[in-house]
């Protein structure tokens, strides 16, 4: 021990030699080096293309002419006043909630119940994890098989019970509950288990003081839990809106057409967007459409993030 | 009163400390038959035939044409499975390797590292993880034209070298895992930043390095949108060529679901040997997070 202090004493702090500048430049710039393909890469495949968005949204862009005249926001005004661009964020935004709001609910649930003193842990985390391993393409195509009008599982399984069949492809707000269903077969558990990590973290005193002072776990699961799972459903909440306002795969594959429906009753901004650009070919309202699925993440995370931080403190307020 | 409290205490303890009862256990089954149950369906859909998912007494037990269901699919030349499930393993291999590698050097540097600029670089890291870089398709579409890559896994690979996520992660991983003093020891030995990385840091690693390189080969595995739009039918990853599938034969959901079941089984079996380390990776990630 005591001899390499005295090593690292008699070393060459100074700056003579060849060697020592070396490796004074190496402790120096070599960390620039090392962060340089991330950054390098990053500006190139993510950063530059986002920007780049906007450039072509503001010209005449199409896919075999490629860029033609600036037209300013010509490419927005006109997307703006389609009535299907409408539709799309109608959409977009009704399978959004009809998918989150109940898989948040669920989500906490598992993760309330993955919580407790369980018997083969491992296993019962695993068990909720396992859908995540499924393509949504996949995930589509077994569920789609499910909802069909006639002969699918789910309308078979109504009429047994004495209910009516839903028209799962015909009717906007049935397609979208399809849908959704979809998306949260895939994302439940892994938020759960997002949402366990966050309970695991609040301080075990908290509970041992409610339990000694009477509270059921009700009250503690109110009063503690979600006030002190904040930050997590924070996260969860925004990581949701980023992914779930882009859903493609599902509505995609949810018929055979992959264009949203007869009567666009499915059809999601980024459908939206594919149609614009590689069945319309024309570049500049794609890229338009892309810009204005940016601002609307962007408003609807920060509506999000207000409301989870009211929601939250109010709780913790009053308790 | 001490005593009193201290009885309190313990019986509280022991409260929070009992098995859960049978609503937690019924709650846990539910959602454990909800998770396994698509792949039964698709089974029982997989081993009929055309007829199977409009039979009004459908039966549970599964029929016995999988086989040749599945022999449908892989001879269905214009799905082409066997070059998708070869690309979807170069891609997902590609993408995660150069994930981890280069997530683990810009993140050995932003943890060990001294340099200007440190914090407000790996702050624009953290601030770029919210974009969502899928809405870069139109000129990552037209770049990758002009270069005449389309139709080429290139385009498909070379969007995913890197990942926000990643850096991050890594960093957070390294500051705490990677002791300040081993790495000092190795400069005093003589060792470049490079050799501190390559001997000391990516072995201290490897533990996140793993969880980060599984995720990344999940999260490849399973992306349709820009490979959709980047690929096309003669030269697919597994999803795209799964789209085909659908496109042949939506009539004949027997062959659909005998192909999503084989296309699903690679990542399956991942996740039997490897859903401990992604349970726990996921969990950690979450509270760094």
């Amino acid at each position: 021990m005591t001899t390499s202090t005295t090593v690292v004493k008699d070393l060459p702090r100074g700056g003579f030699g060849l060697r020592a500048n070396l490796g004074r430049w190496d402790v120096k710039y070599s960390p620039y080096v090392f962060i340089s393909p991330f950054f390098i890469l990053f500006g190139l495949v993510g950063l530059f293309p986002l920007l780049y968005t906007g450039w072509v949204a503001l010209h005449a862009w199409d896919l075999l002419g490629g860029q033609g005249r600036w037209t300013g926001f010509d490419n927005f005004a006109f997307v703006l006043q389609q009535r299907q661009f409408w539709i799309a964020l109608r959409n977009t935004l009704s399978i959004f909630l009809v998918s989150a709001i109940p898989q948040l609910i669920a989500a906490t649930a598992i993760a309330a119940a993955l919580d407790t003193n369980l018997r083969n842990k491992t296993f019962w985390r695993m068990s909720v994890l396992l859908p995540f391993v499924v393509m949504p393409v996949a995930v589509t195509l077994i569920f789609g098989s499910m909802f069909g009008e006639r002969y699918g599982l789910v309308n078979r399984t109504l009429a047994d019970i004495g209910l009516g069949p839903i028209r799962w492809h015909t009717d906007p707000l049935s397609s979208h509950v399809a849908i959704a269903t979809m998306v949260n077969f895939r994302w439940t558990g892994y938020n759960a288990l997002i949402l366990l990590a966050g309970m695991q973290a609040i301080s075990r005193d908290l509970y041992e003081a409610a339990t000694i002072d009477g509270a059921s776990w009700i009250r503690r699961f109110f009063r503690i839990t979600i006030p002190q799972l904040r930050p997590t459903l924070i996260f969860v909440i925004i990581t949701a809106t980023i992914g779930g306002l882009q859903i493609f795969d599902e509505p995609r594959l949810y018929d055979q057409n992959g264009l949203g429906g007869e009567d666009q009753q499915w059809m999601t901004m980024t459908i939206y967007l594919y149609k614009l650009g590689w069945t319309q070919l024309n570049f500049g309202r794609a890229a338009a459409v892309a810009w204005l699925l940016f601002l609307v993440i962007v408003a609807i995370g920060l509506v999000n993030l207000a409301v989870t931080r009211r929601i939250a403190t109010s709780e913790g307020r009053t308790a | 009163m001490s005593a009193l409290s201290a009885f309190n205490r313990r019986r509280a303890e022991a409260k929070i400390a009992q098995r859960p009862g049978a609503l937690v256990y019924g709650l846990l089954s539910f959602i454990l038959v909800a998770s396994v149950f698509p792949f039964y369906w698709s089974f029982l859909i997989g081993s009929g035939d055309a007829g199977t998912l409009s039979d009004t007494s459908l039966s549970w037990i599964p029929g016995g044409n999988f086989v040749a269901n599945a022999r449908a699919v892989i001879d269905n030349e214009s799905v082409n499975f066997w070059k998708a499930l070869g690309n979807s393993v170069i891609v997902s291999t590609v993408i995660s390797a150069s994930v981890v590698f280069f997530a683990t050097l810009a993140g050995f540097a932003f943890a060990k590292g001294r340099f200007v600029g440190q914090r407000g670089l790996l702050v624009f890291v953290i601030g770029t993880m919210c974009v969502p870089t899928q809405l870069s398709v139109v000129p990552l579409f037209i770049a990758m034209s002009a270069f005449g890559w389309t139709g080429t896994l290139g385009a498909v690979i070379v969007p995913g070298l890197v990942t926000a996520f990643g850096v991050f992660w890594m960093t957070q991983y390294i500051a705490q895992a990677l002791p300040d003093e081993l790495v000092e020891a190795g400069r005093i030995d003589g060792a470049s930043m490079f050799q501190t990385f390559w001997h000391i840091a990516l072995p201290a690693a490897r533990p996140a390095a793993a969880m980060l390189g599984l995720f990344t080969f999940i999260m490849a595995w399973t992306n349709f949108f820009w490979p959709f739009i980047a690929l096309n039918q003669t030269n697919p990853t597994l999803p795209v060529a799964l789209a085909t599938l659908q496109a042949n034969y939506f009539v004949d959901y027997s062959i659909v679901l005998a192909g999503v079941l084989l296309a699903t089984i690679p990542l399956l079996v991942l996740f039997i040997f490897t859903g401990r380390q992604l349970v726990e990776g996921i969990m950690r990630g979450a509270v760094k997070g």
